[in-house]
């Protein structure tokens, strides 16, 4: 019996398991997959939880809904992968051998690394919405917070889902307005990028969003502490940003175990061949997904791009083929923007988000770096998608390449 | 895109002052870019500039962060060698593409 094991039972790492058990003969092929933990969060959800859209029941169930029959499921964390060796040991001691890895492992924010962070405003000032309990705490204080300061800020890149801090603060705009005290809030957005997005026809449309909805934008804002005391942010060149309520986006990392398994970089991403997904290291590791550190979003549109062209290698590989698919960067994320409506980009490596229409050219329904209320229904229709499709390695009606079919090429230098 | 001859040398720029093809850099250049955003390099500035290339043709993707790791400068140090946005900035002098911090 030859053996696939998969590291991390998330977006990325269930969409292979999907995909590979059909493909790999069953009498040939064990496949097997670990994860540390039981439950499944629809991430992209804990945005809405702060402001009563969703709550804790909408985004999460059971890994377990998702996995195929026919994949032995290890419910246990990781000690260390021995690349060299060809296998993987347990917390609990125990040994798994393989043939072929594959590291879905994801990035998850570490409050650590920013001083003050942890300290004693965390979740009564200070709060993350990229955790469940983060998101749910949020939520609780919205209800009976009067109003000040809002400031959301992102510490570092890159980070999970880089659209979510315009979403949030957008959609603060909107909840306030509808409560009735949005002159008594003052919203911000800090962010160390040079601007709301970084690219620049994506970042002009953006801020021009903010701009609408009275919210300031402090670009080039690179975090260095936070003050308990002041309640401010301070930065590296020594400014400050002073808060009431600080939302902010710690430092996000990839899996300890990485660093254990001497395979990450300094913010423990692994380095990987960003066309085949193969690691740079050993030629029988592939990964997927945030954990990889190719030069694109951590975003589950990415995963969902990359897992096509990571079945098609993997099976070259396995055949002793050459990597023939190359994956393209393809992102393609809603941006809600309140109010009922949302934006939409869609991009890769080498193109930037640029206006038009998707998937159909000239027709959409969704229009790119357009604020409509279809884009916002895409978005509320996309967790149906993702848990029913998705996950389930179904196929979409959307090419995993990127095309410039629908996008407005005279936009572009 | 535009041409531009710094320090006696063609090369070509996009519309944010950065260099199209980082192989056309040179010290000479890095100089005169640098004195443009107001800057004297020192050593210490060219050590700094030497890891974004190198880091850069590797392929992998820069961090002030990751700079602060590197063991020539801390994050402060880093500031103060290049004030306002230090890898915009230094970037631009070390003639490679600005940060696109992969959004």
């Amino acid at each position: 019996m030859k053996r696939l094991l998969i590291i991390g039972g998330g977006t990325a790492g269930t969409m292979m398991a999907n995909k590979l058990r059909k493909a790999l003969d069953k009498n040939e092929w064990e496949i097997t997959i670990v994860d540390k933990h039981k439950t499944h969060y629809y991430q992209p959800g804990f945005l809405f939880i702060p402001f009563g859209i969703y709550s804790k029941d909408d985004v999460q169930k059971p890994k377990s809904d998702f996995f195929p029959t026919g994949v032995k499921v290890i419910y246990s964390d990781v000690d260390k992968i021995d690349g060299e060796n060809n296998k993987v040991l347990l917390q609990g001691g125990q040994v798994l051998k393989y043939d072929f890895l594959i590291i879905a492992s994801g990035a998850k924010t570490n409050i650590d690394e920013t001083p003050g962070l942890n300290g004693k405003l965390w979740k009564k000032s200070i709060f993350d919405f990229y955790t469940i309990e983060g998101a749910v705490a949020l939520s609780n204080f919205f209800k009976t917070w009067e109003g000040g300061k809002l400031v959301m800020a992102i510490s570092e890149i890159p980070f999970k889902c880089p659209v979510a801090p315009i979403e949030f603060i957008c959609l603060a705009d909107a909840y306030f307005t509808k409560k009735g005290i949005r002159d008594k809030v003052e919203l911000s957005l800090v962010t160390p990028m040079s601007g709301a997005f970084t690219k620049p026809i994506a970042t002009k449309m953006l801020s021009e969003l903010l701009s609408e909805k009275n919210i300031k934008v402090i670009p080039d804002f690179y975090i260095e502490r936070i003050d308990n005391e002041n309640k401010t942010l301070v930065s590296y060149d020594e400014m400050e940003v002073p808060f009431d309520v600080l939302t902010i986006v710690p430092v996000n990392t990839g899996d300890e175990m990485i660093a254990r398994s001497g395979l990450g970089d300094d913010m423990n991403f692994i380095p990987t061949n960003m066309h085949t997904l193969q690691s740079d290291k050993f030629e029988n590791i592939f990964v997927i997904g945030d954990a990889a550190n190719i030069p694109t979003s951590k975003a589950g549109s990415v995963a969902h791009f990359a897992a096509d062209v990571l079945y098609e290698n993997l099976l070259n590989a396995i055949e002793g083929r050459p990597l023939t698919a190359k994956f393209d960067g393809h992102a393609n994320c809603y941006i809600e923007t309140g109010f009922g409506k949302g934006a939409l980009i869609d991009f890769n490596y080498e193109t930037e988000p640029l206006p038009g229409t998707y998937p159909l050219p000239g027709i959409g329904p969704f229009g790119l770096l357009k604020n409509t209320k279809m884009n916002h229904y895409g978005k509320i229709l996309f967790r149906w998608i993702y848990w029913h499709i998705l996950l389930k390695g179904k196929e979409l009606p959307i090419e995993a390449e990127m095309t410039m079919a629908g996008k407005k090429k005279e936009y572009l230098q | 895109m535009e041409e531009k001859t710094i320090a006696n040398q063609n090369v070509k720029l996009t519309s944010e002052g950065y260099l199209v093809d980082p192989s056309q850099w040179n010290k000479e250049i890095a100089i005169e870019i640098a004195k443009e955003e107001g800057i004297d390099l020192s050593d210490l500035h060219f050590e700094v500039l030497e890891f974004l290339r190198k880091t850069h043709e590797s392929g992998n993707t820069l961090t002030i962060r990751k700079v602060g790791k590197s063991g020539i400068v801390d994050i402060k140090g880093l500031y103060k060698l290049f004030p306002g946005g230090p890898l915009k900035y230094s970037s631009k002098i070390a003639g490679i593409p600005k940060p696109s911090s992969c959004v």
